[in-house]
This record gives C-alpha cells, structure tokens and sequence, in this order.
C-alpha cells in the first residue's frame, strides 16, 4: 500500500474540495491499494457524511443515501415490498459480512474483479493503459461477451446495478465546484472501448450523495443469478426481470442483466420485442436472439453465450407464468 | 528405553477395558476454550510487546528467467525499511515433505511470483510498499507451464510417496484378452491447501541461537529444513508450532516465510514477524499438481474385474521428485490378476507440487471411482453390488491379508441408512421442477501408516499427569485424543491431564500428516503409559497386570491408592516410543469407507447442488467420535469442493496462478454445504497399532468427489470426465426445454 493521506470529510460540500480518493466502506478500494492496483495519494472518508437515509421522494420513489449500507437496503421493508428486484440482487452479493460494510455509492464504482487487473506485473490497459490486456487469450471465464473492446473485455461485477439500471434509477451527485447534478444509471456507466481506465461519467472529485428510484414498478420481480457456488461469487450471468401481464399477453417488460458487460446491460429491443405478445418459448428464443445477436465469446466464456439465453427463457417463463 | 515395535498384532489392552470410559468419547476439544476466546497463540502472534520488525515477500514478476541484479536501493531509501534480504539461498517455495532441505534459487526465477527477496521494515504496511519498490532485472527464458500438449514426456522418480510403479502379472496382455475392456481419461485441475491460517514465522536469534514460531505440521524434519534453509546446525534451532490453523498437506515442509523469517531477523538485527498475504500463499508455497489419468479395466462378461491398470500424469517443477499418488488405492482397491499402476512426472515451471489433503486417494480416486460406476451401467448392474462383485478377499497385488477391511459393511451400512434401493433406475429420469435429481455413491479407502514417534509422561507428586511431545494439532483434535488417551490408561479424570505439544525441544514425533498422527503420536502415549503403570507396580510391589486404574487411584486387591500416594512427593518422567514393524509388512493396512451423494442439477444453467451426503467409515478404534467426525465432515466438504468448484488455474502462456485468493479460488461455502450424515462402524485394527486404530483424518475425502459427480451422471446422462463438474461443461448436455418446467 502507497502511503497516503487521510482526511475526513465533516460535511457533503466540503468533500469534493478535499480533492482526493473517497473511501465508504473500503471493501474494494481497500484491496486495490494493498495491491497497488490503486494508488491513491489521498484518501477523504466520507463515512462520517449524512449520507444514511431512505427518504420517499415527492413522486413515489424513493431516494438513498450513498452510505446506505447493502444490508441495510435489502432489509428496508419499503424496498423489500415494493422493489424486490433490488432487495434480490443486493442478497445475491458478496457476503454478509461485506453487505453490512458496503455502500449504495461505493457498490455501483466497484472495479472489474478480472484477475489480470489484480496482478500488477500483467499487462492491463484499464490499470495501465495502453499496457496489453492479459485476459483476451487469457482465463477469462468471467470475462465479458457484449459491447467488448480490442483494449478490454472486462465485466463490472455488482448485483445492485443491474437492478439499479432495471428501475431505471437516477444518480445524484455533488461536484467538487458545488454543482450538482443527475446522471440516469444508464448514462452512468462506459463501455471499455479505447478508454477502459473511465468507466463512469463522474469527475474528479464528484461525489455520490444519493440514488433516487422512480415510482415502484408493479409486475413480478426476478433476480437470477448464475455462479459457480451457491454464493460468495460474482455473477456469471444474472438476469433482472419485472415483467407484468395483462390479459395473457406482456404488458410490460423490464429486463437487465449482470456479468455480460463492462457495464449492467440493458437492451430496448429485447424489451420492446416482448412488449404486447403472448408468452411462448418462440418468443423468449426470440427475446434471447436479440440479446445475444452481437454476442462474442473469448475462449473460456463461450459458455455464457447459451447459458444467458437459457437464463433469459427461464427467467421469462417464471415472470409469465401465472397468467 | 520404553518402545514398543508393532511386531505383534496387540491384544486385549486398558483401552479395550475403558475402566475410565473416557477413550472414545466425544469430549470436546482440550483447547477449545482457548480457541474460541483468543487465547491460543497462532505463529504470528508471538512476541507481543517485543520490538520486533516485519518481512514482506517480494514476488518475482515473470514465469521462468534468470535474474540479472535485484535493485533494492529504492526500497532500502523508503523510511522504516531496514533490510532488504536478497541472494542465491532464497527459499523457492515450500519445503518438500521430510526432505533435508528445501530448494534455493540460485540466481533463477523457477516459477511466476516466487520469492526474489525480503523486506524487513518497521511496520508491515511499510515493508509492504517498499516490496513494489524492488526492481528484478532478468533475462526470461522460455516456459512449460502446462502438461497436456508433452504427455509422455514424464519420467519416473524415486522420490515420490510410493513407488513409481507397481506391477503384477501382465496386465497389457489380460487387457487384450478381457471380454469387456474400459478404457477411459479423467482428468482433475491443480489445487491449492488454502489452509485458513496463511504460513506464518516469527524468527529470533540469541546469539547463534534461532528459536522459530511457524506453522508447521511436521516438526522433526521442519526444524532440519530451517537449519539448512539458514546454514546453521540443527542443534542451534528450536522451533515451535502450538497451534495451527490448518495445513491440509500444505505445511508438510516449511513455508517459504520460515527461512525468510529467519534470514530477515539475522540482517535486521530483530526478531522478524513473516506473514504471507493470501497470495503469496498461493503463489510461493505449495500445490497438487494437476493429473491426467488413464484408467483400463478388463472384466468378464458378467462383470468381474480382471485386470486392472492406472497411469497418471502429473507435473512437478525442476528438481522435484514429489508425484501425486492418483494410484495409490488402485494397487489393491478392487480384485483382478493382472495390474499396472504407474506415474509420470512431466518437469513443469509452475510452482512446485506436494501434498495436499489425502495425496492420492483425493485424485485418483475421482477417477477411479468414476470409472466403476461407469462400468456398473455398462453391465447393466447397481455399483453397489458391482463392488460386492469385485471385492479382494486379500490384497490382490502383495497377496498378503487385510489388517482389517470393512468395504462391505460400510457400503452396505450406506445403502441402508440412504435409501438407495430409492435410486433413480435411469438417468434424467427424476425431475423436481428446474432441477433433476440422481444419486450416487463410491467407496473410499486410505492406506493406513505408523509413523516412529515418542512422548513422555510426567506425573507430578499430586499425582496429575502431562503429555509432552513435539507433536503438532493441525485442528484436527490431537490434543484432545492425546489427554483422552492417557487419562484412559493411567485411569484419570480427563482434567488431571494437560497435553503439550509443538515444540522441539519435547520428544520428538512423527508429527500430523497422511493421517498418521493419531496412531502414532496416541501409541507413543500409550507406551509411556504402560512405563507409568509398571513404575506404579514397581512402587506398590504388584504385578502391572494386577492394577485397575480409576479416577487417579490404583486398585489391587482390596487397596486402593491414590496417585499422589503412590508418587510420595517424586516427579516421575518417562518417555514412551512407538515404531513401526513387521505387521505393516504382514498385512495390507486401510481405511474404508462409502459415500453416498444426492445432488440436484439445475436444468436450465446446469448449477449443482449437492442435497444429501452420507459418509460410512470404518477406520478401527474411533479415538474421539466427535472429533473422528468432524474430520469426516471435513473430508464431506474438500469433497463437494473436488467434484463441483476448486480448480487453481495456471496461465498457460506464461504460469501465473490467475486465482490467487479466496474470491476467485473456490472452495465450498456454507450453502453449498448439505446437512452432512457421518457414520463410523466399530472396527479394531490389531495389526495397526496398539490402539488397534487406523487413520481417519483424510479418508472422507477419499471418492467423496466421485459420488457426487457419479450423482450428477444419475440426474443427467452426463459423464464428466474432467474435474470440477462445472456449468460449462455440464450445459451442452442439458435438457433442451429450458423454461418448460419453471
Ligand atoms: C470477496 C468479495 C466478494 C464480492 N462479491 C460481490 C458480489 O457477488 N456481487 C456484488 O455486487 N458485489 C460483490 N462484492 C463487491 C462489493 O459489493 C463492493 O466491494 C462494495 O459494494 C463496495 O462498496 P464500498 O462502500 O465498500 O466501496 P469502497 O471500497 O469504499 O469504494 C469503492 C469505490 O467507490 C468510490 N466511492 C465510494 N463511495 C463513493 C461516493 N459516495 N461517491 C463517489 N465515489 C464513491 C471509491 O472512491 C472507490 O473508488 C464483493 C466484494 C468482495 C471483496
Ligand atoms: S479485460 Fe480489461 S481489466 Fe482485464 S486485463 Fe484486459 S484490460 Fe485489464
């Protein structure tokens, strides 16, 4: 670990100002710097900030404080009754002892778990850009098979996001000038292309203050996630789904899925395509072809081209069932 | 000189009689209260207070090179660094089990992430940084970092666990002759310990005298290798080991941080603490090697087995001898005339392969095990009575009998207990909802060996006793069965016993591995008790025979004299031996065992879940139930780990160890863990020891892998011949109409 240094942040405008690396819970950051895959010269923590509520928004959402612990969010009745997908996908996380730790705002910036990434004498364009990737032609069982770059294939490894970007959910933020703003989940993120190093929109010293959901989403809620045991391990295809039906046919279709892309993967036409039909494995097979039209496997995760489209029908057939 | 030679089958002893009614028993751990609070002292945490400096490893960043000149000035400019060791005798890795000493560098870098040198730093965070700041300057030289693409390029060593090959008949010619010829490749990935307490050293000269807190788990040969890992004389070390969180083979040989620890504190000046990161434990200690194993059998037509051959691949690095033993239960497992077990080491530049967790049996019995069930369908006939069918009446290959062997019992026990009478007859055939349902069961065994060990007993003049031996607990209950053992004997109260254990300055002692510990730790123990209770009849002028031991009293006739009394203010020591003899010549010694797995696969994604596990042993005189089982359980899990999930994964491009921490290296978590059913038969083994016990530590773990895997073939049709029976490898097999039963 780089020496580094510490200062605590005593209220939200100050924080960007102190201009360094904020720290919530640690549990990614931490590991990085050990390694000195980041290497920070200044860290602000941010824990002390009243960032802990869960307030109800004028419009019938609901806004989260970024330091909302994972534990604390899948546990809020509100979000367990009315946002299941999100309560399912935070349970599918990492473990208890890390969800009492981790934060709403630091879970959507955690970094790829690409091995390649975690060993500092492997080439890696996103730790040093410009570097080589070690994972194309490497062990990339893990490794991403939509919207890839030459320069990286990595994924982005939350459960929470995906859910996140299914709702549709807004990020607000503070910059460090005092400006603040909303970024839409699905304009938060980047995909790897040339640039890799940035995978969000935010600035230097922007900070997360809260996530606002939009008004609940009425239909079934589905959080599936596939791994290699039965938890403690990253997603290697996770499906978000609300689907809701309406005289036999699908009234509404929400999908989002995990473990694909370097970002949660959300894709209109897999929805619009289900949106007023029957259900039927035609459809579903359908749904999946458009998911996976562009799909490219790397060797070792050549698995999770048909193992996203068996995901996706069985998840669509469990939303649909009941009418 | 109080030794006993295991010439003899033992007869009738004070165990057999229980007067205390302690041995057996599941008491609870001896140092359990200890553990749970804190208390016990691992390693690392020796020396609190001490002013003491910190070593971190510095990794070499390439698979295979020379090294040119290791710049340290950088490091050696941070604040706080005040040593950076570096130079040919820089340990590679782990030692290897009961060599002399372990392999130096010599200027080279043998495999990716071996230790280059050491920082020795005020703090850990320090010596921490500092490491990054040490520069290797190399000329990389071109690597082998996988076997698959140079099979039959192995060689046959010497230097492994048993003999490279062993023989009998013709099988090649039985093979060609037999009716039903199977012929099938099984292929399991490397491992990795991944004990819960990383290795960890703490080193401390006085003088020219090193004392050194280590993890360790065989502390005779450990103390050797530190000796020369440092070039000093043994008589100069002491090294000590009183807890340790897990080996699992891994702390056979010292770790790497042993020497390094040692090496640091000499150039510091300061005793050095030495923990290496989970990484490092990864990267610079030990692994199994991956195997390739061939597997032919020939039967009858009717389904007796007539020949039967095992050939394995596996890798080791440069200078390593060590092979994986995948055909250690395949020399006399199953009957057939002709047989032909062989292993081939194939020079690797990864990090050097040893012992981990039931060498052998672990893998090859994956195979193996694998390979009868598959026969069993084949024949058309249930694996149970399959086994039955090919049972040995002695061991096939040496002609010699079983100490004791209860294959059957325990199969049959299995059966039973199971419902597996309830079997789905054909595979795929049972479906609830997403997932399908099958069964499968496998045998298990683990040869059985008596290792020379000593412990002294000393009875104090208010007539409490201590066992003292350079023993180790490995968490696997020693100190416990230890205090069970003499209080059995001498005829005490178990709290009128304490155990000391992990240091060599006690009598020295085979130490825990290859499940031999219990045996031959608990027989030195033994012995010494029978030296006790002679000195006992000696004082009280009566034959040894004639005394009956209770609650600290010796009976005889109608007297009945408290121990203090007997001892009347002396201190009474004496030191017990046990060494093996002719009966592990005269007999072929295991361990058996069945298991049976029912296991759920995921239609759609092809996720396993292992539901039911039941394991049936029969290990001879079960010391302390409750601990027995617990290694049982133990094995359970290793086992669902073998069939479903661990895999240490090697870029073969260049030989990183891609997954080198506990996120990415699965082993079983508590989900995947079923409610786990452990029955062990009553069994005596009077050839084995003279506690007519045999070995259970790693027997569970021994074919565990195959019946869930066997399970798997029951609910799918799917063979998978390639370890872990991951979703990958198990979706092109699945049933088209996903969704259709969600
Ligand atoms: C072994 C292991 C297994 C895991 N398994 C899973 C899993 O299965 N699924 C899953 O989803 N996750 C998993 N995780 C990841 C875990 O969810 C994240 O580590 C956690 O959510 C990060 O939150 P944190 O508060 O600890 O972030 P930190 O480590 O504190 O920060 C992470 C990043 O976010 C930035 N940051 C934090 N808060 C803010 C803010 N308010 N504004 C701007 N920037 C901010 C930090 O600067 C840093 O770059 C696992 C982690 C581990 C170690
Ligand atoms: S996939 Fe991305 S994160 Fe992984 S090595 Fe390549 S560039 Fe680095």
């Amino acid at each position: 670990m780089r020496p580094f240094e510490y200062s605590r942040a005593g209220n939200v405008s100050e924080a960007g100002a102190l201009a360094g690396r904020f720290i919530a819970g640690g549990t990614n950051l931490l590991d990085l710097m050990k390694l000195e895959v980041e290497t920070p010269e200044k860290l602000v923590d941010i824990t002390r900030l009243p960032l802990r509520e869960i307030e109800e928004t004028v419009d019938g959402g609901l806004r989260i404080g970024a330091l909302v612990t994972n534990s604390d969010l899948a546990a809020e009745p509100r979000i367990r009754r009315d946002y299941e997908v999100l309560s399912r996908a935070l349970l599918a996380g990492a473990s208890g002892q890390l969800r009492n730790k981790a934060t709403t705002g630091g879970n959507l910036l955690q970094r790829t778990r690409c091995s390649y990434f975690y060993e500092t004498s492997q080439p890696c364009n996103k730790r040093e850009p410009g570097s080589g990737c070690g994972a194309i032609g490497g062990f990339n069982r893990i490794h991403a098979i939509l919207g890839t770059s030459e320069k990286c294939i990595a994924t982005h490894p939350s459960d929470m996001a995906v859910a996140m970007r299914l709702l549709d959910a807004v990020v607000e933020t503070l910059k460090a000038d005092g400006s603040s703003r909303e970024i839409p989940v699905g304009e938060f993120y980047r995909l790897p292309g040339e640039t890799p190093q940035i995978e969000s929109v935010l600035d230097q010293g922007e900070l997360i203050t809260a996530v606002r959901l939009p008004k609940p989403l009425q239909g079934e809620h589905r959080y599936r996630k596939v791994r290699d045991r039965a938890s403690y391990a990253f997603a290697l295809v996770s499906v978000a789904a609300v689907v809701r039906m309406d005289g036999g046919r699908i009234a509404e279709a929400r999908l989002a899925f995990g473990g694909l892309a370097h970002m949660p993967w959300r894709d209109a036409a897999v929805e619009a395509a289900l949106i007023g039909q029957a259900p039927s494995m035609a459809l579903f097979d359908k749904a999946a072809d458009i998911l996976l039209a562009e799909a490219k496997g790397q060797g070792e995760n050549d698995f999770k081209i048909p193992l996203a489209r068996r995901t996706l029908k069985a998840v669509l057939a469990d939303a649909t069932k009941g009418a | 000189m109080n030794e006993h030679v295991m010439n003899q089958p033992i007869g009738e002893t004070r165990l057999d009689r229980n007067t205390q009614g302690v041995i057996g028993k599941g008491v609870d751990r001896y140092e359990g209260k200890l553990k749970v609070s804190g208390k016990a002292p691992y390693a690392y945490e020796h020396l609190i207070g001490e002013k003491v400096a910190y070593g971190f490893v510095v990794p070499g960043p390439v698979g295979r090179a020379k090294v040119r000149s290791i710049d340290t000035s950088r490091a050696m400019a941070e604040p706080g660094v005040l040593a950076v060791v570096t130079g040919d005798g820089l340990p590679r890795s782990s030692a290897q089990p009961m060599s002399p000493a372990g392999q130096t560098m010599d200027g080279e870098i043998f495999h990716y992430n071996q230790p280059v040198a050491l920082v020795v730093a005020e703090s850990f965070e320090i010596a921490r940084h500092a490491s990054h700041l040490v520069k290797v300057d190399y000329e990389e030289i071109e690597g082998r970092y996988e076997i698959e693409s140079r099979r039959g390029t192995g060689r046959a060593t010497d230097a492994g666990p048993m003999a490279a090959d062993t023989k009998r008949g013709d099988f090649e010619k039985a093979f060609a002759a037999a009716e039903v010829q199977f012929d099938q490749t099984y292929r399991t990935p490397s491992y990795h310990s991944a004990a819960m307490e990383p290795h960890t050293s703490v080193a401390k000269w006085d003088g020219d005298q090193l004392t050194v807190w280590s993890s360790c788990q065989l502390l005779e040969t450990n103390v050797q290798q530190i000796a020369s890992g440092v070039g000093v004389d043994v008589s100069k070390v002491r090294l000590l080991s009183p807890y340790i969180g897990g080996g699992f083979g891994s702390k056979l040989g010292i770790g790497p941080d042993a020497v390094l620890a040692a090496l640091g504190a000499r150039e510091a000046g300061r005793p050095v603490k030495l923990a290496l990161t989970r990484q490092n434990v990864f990267q610079t200690t030990s692994r199994r090697g991956e195997t390739i194993q061939r597997v032919r059998i020939g039967a009858t037509k009717d389904g007796k087995i007539t020949c039967f051959a095992h050939e394995t691949e596996t890798p080791n690095s440069e200078g390593e001898g060590f092979f994986e033993p995948s055909g250690i239960s395949s020399v006399f497992l199953y009957a057939g005339a002709d047989r032909l077990v062989t292993h081939r080491v194939i020079t690797s530049d990864v990090l050097m392969c040893s012992a981990v967790r039931a060498p052998g049996e672990a893998t090859g019995m994956l195979a193996t095990e694998s390979a009868l069930d598959e026969l069993a369908v084949r024949f058309g006939i249930d694996p149970v009575e399959f086994r039955r069918m090919n049972e040995p009446d002695k061991d096939p290959q040496q002609d010699v009998p079983f100490s004791s062997r209860k294959l059957l019992e325990c199969i049959e026990t299995g059966a039973k207990r199971f419902g597996w009478a309830d079997r789905p007859k054909t595979p795929g055939s049972r479906r609830e909802g997403e997932w399908l349902i099958g069964y499968g069961m496998a045998s298990a065994s683990r040869a059985n060996s008596l290792m020379q060990s000593s412990a002294e007993i000393e009875m104090t003049p208010d007539g409490r006793a201590t066992v003292k031996t350079a023993m180790t607990d490995i968490g696997t209950g020693t100190y416990t069965i230890l205090q069970q053992i003499a209080a059995e004997m001498l005829g005490m109260p178990l709290d009128q016993v304490d155990v000391l254990l992990g240091d060599t300055s006690l009598p020295s002692s085979s130490g825990s591995g290859g499940s031999w510990g219990a045996n031959s730790a608990g027989s030195s123990v033994y012995v010494a008790a029978e030296a006790v209770i002679e000195e006992f009849a000696k004082r009280l002028g009566v034959e040894a025979d004639a005394l009956t031991l209770k609650d600290g009293h010796a009976i005889s006739g109608n007297r009945q004299i408290p121990f203090s009394e007997i001892l009347n203010g002396d201190t009474i020591r004496v030191v017990g031996t046990i060494k093996p003899g002719d009966t592990s010549d005269k007999t072929n010694q295991a361990s058996y065992g069945a298991h049976y797995a029912e296991v759920a696969v995921n239609a759609t994604t092809g996720e396993t879940r292992v539901r039911r596990l039941l394991t049936v042993g029969a290990a001879g005189r079960i010391l302390n139930e409750k601990t027995a089982t617990s290694q049982c359980y133990g094995g359970q899990i290793w086992g669902i780990g073998y069939a479903l999930e661990e895999d240490l994964v090697v870029d073969a491009r260049n030989g990183l160890i891609v997954n080198h921490d506990l996120a990415e290296y699965h082993v079983p978590v508590h989900a995947d863990v079923p409610k786990l059913d452990v029955v062990l038969l009553e069994e005596r083994d009077r050839h084995a020891s003279p506690l007519a016990g045999k070995g259970i530590g790693e027997l569970a773990i021994a074919g565990v892998g195959a019946a869930i895997n066997n399970a798997i073939y029951n609910a799918t049709g799917a063979r998978i011949r390639e370890y872990p029976v991951t979703m990958d490898k198990l979706l092109p097999h699945l049933p088209e109409d996903v969704g259709a039963a969600a």
